[in-house]
């Protein structure tokens, strides 16, 4: 058809019962005499009215796909909700790692100038940041999960960062008790708050009460406070803003915690130009500045040496500034068994590596078990196909009983079926091909899960088969078969080639669904029929390593995709067919 | 022609007999025989058991009893691919996964055939059916006749000499199929070859064949050439099924001189030829075609029955006239004239006088 092909050739092909196929170019035929010549006007077609007729024919059809669309739309909200949504989340959660700037933030900013390639620990300044950081995290209930979040690194985090939550309140009591025995005005948090807080801040948060519902008035710092003891200011800070959000409390009226002591005492011994203060309680801070330089002491590097000597050796600062970063490739990495170093990505040593193994077995098996399909399911197809409707109809229920059928019970009969005390082996034992002694081991191995997952999916191999079979007229077998060609020639060059798409349809279907089958592999897989789902699934349900299994997931799909990519540029999609 | 000794058939059925289930039978004792070279055509109604025959000819039915012979040879046990008879499909079952010369080629790669030879074949044949430049086309990209020519030409490429078609034009518009009917009947005379063809279409059956076999439940009911056929049925079922036919019911009075003078149901008498009668007292059904039918009495014979009529409806078709008039007591009868410059033109409600040529009217059997 040409170029200058409108609406109006159109009617006139018809005419000839689209026996337009002839043209000028090639040789004559008697239909020629059918057709029209092509129209030669190339202009664009106009409606009566005048307007563009593609114009016109869009306003037209703007209606019915608005109808379409509001067809479609609950549908579509509910797949965008439940299942895009999700997966949008999931590929996020595979590279998001936001939990280690979120609870150690001063640390992070600190360990910047670290090199972790030396081999030499931090400098004081992080040791000093880890112990606000970790503490404000205890206090919040956060410093666990981070400890968890790293544990996926480095083995040990987790109980190291459970034990320090308690350690550094141990640290910082040193000075909150000091303090306290110099005089008895620092243990009450109205000193702190009439030290630190501006007069209009005291007199709303004295004001206010904790039944109105409302948070308590936010900490304004006392003028100047902050050149003069800027440490001090911003533990309070925290402090103060703790208790308010977190608690609900007025920080005005309750007692600090001990880091504000212990950045007092930094601020005190560091220099602070106390005498230069005049306000409120000056004579209180005089009296600590005084005091201060003689309070026994230690440095955090030794404090946290103290809590536990894994804090004294590189590694867990290696893994915070690894993982430092907001968005990580490490949970990738972990899935093919790699892992973040100093140096850069390695390889996991061996006697670690899991996730290669599982994956090439996933794919292994599920194309073992999608042959297997192919195999039982492309005579049984043929012969529903060929069967009278009625007798199909029958069988095809037989096909389609497994459906109805619950999935756990079809599983839990295989695992009747193939365990050593079960239906084949006794049979086997009986007739005596196998001796009582040596009954072969069925189940909970590779074997099982392809048994058991041939059997399931065999339907979804053999409804598109059956329906694009159905297609195919018996005449093309008989054709074949009259012009010389053998049952098996015309079977094999004529009938097969056109059950192709039902094929490959069917091997998509079942390769897609096997190679993320969950529930058969986890009952009848044992250790080694596993797949690599069953994997996600512990991340998810007993490790927690959310992020781990996401990324686990994303490269399940992300394969699944090539395959498909692959077999649309080898076969061919449109050579697909469900029916 | 007809009676072609049975030795020199080159096809032949005899005594063929087919039952599905063992309790009707689909064919009952065929017997057939064609020469070389003829082009048969099986006639019928749809489950008359021509194309039962056809598939038992081809090998894709087995017959139930009796012989089927191609050449003298039995082939009733031997397996289609191995009859080396070509055949073209009702859908044309052109191999959508191959291209044309492919297909061509299909029948000449199983028969072993080397390359070179099987291409100068496959040109050949699609050049056969003027369809030289399609060879690398698949069959969906081609229009109905083309797939026809295809199938046609695949039948032929591997020089079969008898050929079977399964209503080969079904599927064809009705331009493309009268064009198509003399393209086939070309093509097999040109090359000698021996075409049983099956088709429900009465106009291709008689255009197209040197034989008609008219099968009806399982029968050959006439196997006659095409103007025989039309003029000379031998049967009420022939009469009905070939052409159009006025019929009018009664009983048979007398014959005398090879005319039988017939009582219609109403008491009205007409002469007849007799076929499917012998004697007075016989029922009837006399068969009278509606171009045969006079009334304008004058070039009547002296002496002949005339019949009164009542114009029912009179239809202008353009190279003819169909007048539609009811005659003893039935109103179907028609009448075609030629639309000539001095053709009278009847009027509903006019009663006029009609009557016939005695062996233009053919009296026989009454089922």
């Amino acid at each position: 058809m040409s170029a200058s092909f409108t609406p109006f050739v159109l009617t006139f092909d018809n005419k000839n019962n689209g026996d337009d196929m002839s043209n000028a170019s090639e040789a004559p035929t008697p239909d020629d005499g059918l057709n029209l010549t092509d129209n030669e006007n190339t202009g664009p077609v106009l409606a009566a009215d005048g307007t563009p007729l593609k114009r016109s024919l869009g306003r037209a059809l703007r209606r019915q796909k608005l109808r379409a669309l509001m067809l479609i739309a609950p549908l579509l909200i509910f797949v965008l909700l439940t299942f895009i949504a999700p997966i949008a989340d999931m590929l996020f959660r595979s590279v998001e790692n936001q939990i280690v700037s979120e609870t150690l933030p001063r640390t992070v900013v600190a360990l910047d100038d670290w090199d972790s390639t030396t081999g030499e620990l931090p400098s004081e300044a992080v040791y000093e940041a880890a112990y606000y950081d970790i503490f404000i995290a205890a206090e919040r209930k956060l410093h666990t999960r981070l400890g968890s979040r790293l544990n996926y690194e480095l083995t040990g985090a987790s109980s190291l960062f459970r034990k320090s939550g308690r350690g550094l309140d141990d640290l910082g009591e040193v000075y909150q008790d000091q303090f306290e025995d110099l005089n008895e005005a620092w243990e009450d948090g109205e000193t702190w708050a009439l030290l630190m807080g501006s007069g209009d801040w005291q007199d709303k948060a004295y004001a206010w009460e904790k039944s109105s519902g409302d948070l308590a008035p936010k900490l304004e710092l006392r003028e100047g406070i902050e050149e003069l003891l800027p440490k001090t200011a911003a533990a309070y800070s925290s402090f103060a803003n703790f208790v308010r959000v977190d608690d609900g409390d007025n920080p005005a009226t309750e007692d600090p915690w001990s880091p504000v002591y212990t950045a007092f005492w930094q601020d005190l011994t560091g220099g602070a130009t106390v005498a230069s203060y005049s306000g409120p309680e000056a004579e209180l801070l005089m009296e600590a500045a005084n005091a201060a330089g003689g309070f026994e002491s230690t440095t955090f590097s030794e404090g946290f040496a103290g809590i536990d000597k894994d804090w004294a050796s590189t590694p867990i600062w290696q893994t915070i500034k690894t993982y430092s970063p907001k968005y990580t490739s490490g949970y990738f990495l972990n899935s093919v068994d790699m892992q973040k170093t100093p140096d850069g990505p390695e390889l996991r040593d061996a006697n670690e590596r899991i996730y290669g193994i599982l994956f090439k077995r996933t794919m292994f098996m599920s194309m073992v078990i999608t042959i297997s399909c192919i195999m039982l399911g492309y005579p049984v197809a043929w012969i529903l196909a060929n069967l009278p409707a009625r007798t199909a109809n029958l069988l095809m229920i037989l096909v389609l009983l497994p459906f109805w059928t619950s999935l756990l019970v079809r599983t839990s009969a295989w695992k009747v079926m193939l365990q050593q005390q079960g239906v084949i082996n006794d049979v086997l034992v009986w007739l005596g091909l196998v001796g009582d002694g040596d009954r072969l081991v069925m189940i909970n191995n590779q074997f099982g899960t392809i048994v058991a997952m041939t059997h399931i999916l065999l339907p979804f191999m053999i409804l598109p088969l059956y329906s694009v079979m159905q297609t195919i007229p018996p005449t093309y077998l008989r054709a074949a078969k009259s012009l010389g060609a053998t049952n098996w020639t015309a079977f094999w060059r004529v009938y097969f080639p056109q059950s192709v798409p039902g094929i490959g349809a069917g091997s998509i279907l079942v390769f897609i669904l096997s190679i993320g089958y969950y529930i058969t592999p986890e009952i009848v897989g044992g250790t080694t029929g596993t797949f690599i789902s069953n994997r996600i699934a512990y991340h998810i349900s007993s490790s927690l390593n959310w992020g781990l299994a996401a990324a686990l997931g994303t490269i399940l799909l992300a394969v699944v995709m090539i395959l498909y990519w692959a077999y649309d540029k080898i076969v061919g999609i449109d050579n697909v067919k469900l029916g | 022609m007809v009676d072609t000794a049975s030795r020199e058939a080159f096809v032949e059925f005899e005594r063929v007999q087919k039952s599905y289930d063992g309790e009707t039978l689909v064919v009952k004792d065929l017997n057939l025989a064609l020469p070389k070279g003829e082009f048969l055509t099986m006639l019928g109604p749809s489950g008359s058991g021509k194309t039962t025959c056809l598939m038992m000819l081809a090998g894709f039915e087995t017959a139930t009893h009796g012989d089927i012979r191609l050449d003298g040879v039995a082939i009733n046990n031997i397996p289609p691919h191995k009859r080396g008879i070509g055949m073209v499909f009702q859908n044309y079952a052109l191999f959508p996964h191959m291209t044309v010369a492919e297909n061509l080629s299909f029948p000449l790669e199983v028969r072993k055939i080397g390359k070179s030879d099987r291409e100068k074949k496959v040109k050949r044949a699609l050049e056969m059916v003027q369809m030289g430049d399609f060879g690398g086309r698949r069959p969906a990209q081609l229009s109905g006749g083309q797939q026809q020519r295809i199938a046609l030409a695949r039948a032929l490429v591997f020089e079969a000499e008898l050929v079977l078609m399964d209503e080969p034009l079904g599927a064809l518009d009705k331009q493309l199929r009268e064009h198509m009917q003399f393209e086939i009947k070309r093509i097999a005379d040109n090359l000698g070859i021996t075409v049983v063809y099956v088709t429900h279409d009465q106009t291709e059956a008689l255009t197209m064949s040197d034989r008609v076999a008219v099968f009806n439940d399982g029968k050959i009911q006439q196997l006659a050439p095409p103007d025989t056929l039309y003029e000379a049925p031998e049967n009420s079922f022939v009469a009905q099924f070939i052409g159009e036919n006025n019929t009018l019911e009664g009983k048979v009075r007398e014959i005398t001189n090879g005319v039988a003078l017939v009582e219609l149901d109403n008491g009205d008498l007409i002469d007849a030829k007799p076929i499917n009668v012998s004697k007075p007292g016989e029922r009837t059904r006399v068969s009278i075609r509606p171009e045969r039918v006079e009334f304008n009495l004058d070039r009547l014979e002296e002496g002949s029955h005339t019949l009164k009529a009542e114009v029912q409806e009179f239809i202008y078709m353009g190279d003819i006239f169909r007048t539609r008039l009811k005659v003893a007591g039935k109103d179907d009868f028609i009448i075609k004239t030629r639309n000539a410059p001095d053709q009278v033109r009847l009027k509903p409600g006019e009663v006029v006088e009609i009557g016939w040529q005695a062996e233009d009217c053919r009296a026989l059997d009454a089922n």
